[in-house]
């Protein structure tokens, strides 16, 4: 019995919490091997089309975006899908322009290994895809990736 | 002297630091890793020169779809579901069926010649089409593709495509090329 008393007077015991930043980091590692940094911030709304023959995107550095779906702010912009460069709305027109300016931006040598990827909501119509398509072939940018999500079967 | 407890380092503030990088990371950086279907646009063709060289209609395989997002293939309604195996038996011709694409023999490297068909898919879209039902049609001419790349590696190579050699890829690559042609945008008026 005694030795129960003594136990409550040292009920205000410290926690030991040494492990805790141990822990902290190894999260923080992970988080910092697995994810990669955000590119833009996203001014419409996308769900990715489903496909099952998907290939990932090699390098990143390689890849420019060009997302197309309908604005977030729907009440300020409509509902119709808007095509977005880097983190403005756009039109058809300026994709050219923005390809070139990705062109510009990159590394003599990997100018050829461009890639552009089209990350466009599922129920855009193919009216836009199509006029991007051309653009992107004006701006003689061939190489292209319609994003999509792994279907889980 | 020797009993007394070494001095703990006072850690506390180390977790708080920690939590605040990671933080900041989970905000920063996004987790998903970008995948898709990759495809090769044709270059622009100057508009005096008229269309492409003719292709006979055995070799072509036309597939349309429409702005309700229904598919015509090669001149009936087919559904999605059915696509891949009609563009599988459209581009191996397993039967040598006469109006099925044409065969050329072709010398290939590790495989030795091999009858290497002429055979074009051609993708034709209305602007109205869903951007799902067009990727969907995409996805399963892929699909065929890739399995009649892999059944052909299992029979030359004892291996899965996904197996093989970057030089063994290619020849079966040369086997069965990727021909998915994709019309040029017209305008049709109302």
């Amino acid at each position: 019995m005694a030795k129960f008393k003594k136990g409550k007077k040292n009920a205000q015991q410290k926690l030991n919490t040494s492990s805790l930043p141990d822990i902290v980091f190894m999260l923080l590692f992970f988080f910092m091997v697995a994810t990669s940094m955000k590119e833009v911030t996203m001014m419409v709304k996308i769900k990715s089309p489903e496909a099952t023959e998907v290939t990932k995107l090699e390098q990143k550095s390689l890849v420019s975006y060009i997302y197309v779906g309908k604005p977030l702010n729907s009440r300020k912009f409509g509902s119709e899908p808007r095509i977005q460069l880097n983190d403005s709305y756009a039109t058809v027109d300026d994709i050219e322009s923005y390809i070139l300016q990705e062109r510009e931006n990159m590394k003599e040598s990997d100018r050829p290994k461009m890639t552009v990827s089209i990350k466009a909501d599922y129920d855009v119509q193919m009216g836009t895809i199509t006029d991007i398509k051309q653009a992107l072939r004006k701006a003689q940018a061939l190489k292209i990736s319609y994003s999509a999500r792994k279907a889980v079967k | 002297m020797s009993k007394k407890e070494t001095p703990e380092l006072n850690a506390s503030s180390l977790a708080d630091i920690a939590f605040l990088l990671l933080i900041f990371f989970l905000v920063a950086t996004t987790m998903s890793t970008d995948t898709g279907l990759a495809r090769m646009l044709p270059p622009i063709v100057p508009n005096n020169q008229d269309d492409a060289p003719p292709i006979k209609e055995r070799n072509v395989f036309t597939v349309l779809l429409n702005f309700r997002n229904q598919l015509l293939v090669e001149g009936e309604w087919v559904d999605v579901s059915e696509l891949k195996e009609k563009a599988k038996e459209f581009i191996a011709n397993p039967a040598d069926k006469d109006n099925l694409p044409e065969k050329q023999e072709t010398d290939v490297p590790l495989i030795g010649t091999y009858p290497v068909s002429k055979g074009v898919i051609s993708l034709q879209n209305d602007r109205g089409s869903q951007y799902q039902a067009y990727l969907q049609v995409q996805n399963e001419l892929q699909a065929a593709y890739n399995e009649l790349r892999d059944e052909l590696a299992k029979i030359k190579f004892h291996k899965s495509y996904a197996d093989c050699s970057d030089a063994e890829q290619d020849a079966i690559k040369k086997v069965y090329p990727q021909r998915i042609s994709e019309a040029e945008p017209k305008n049709y008026k109302k």
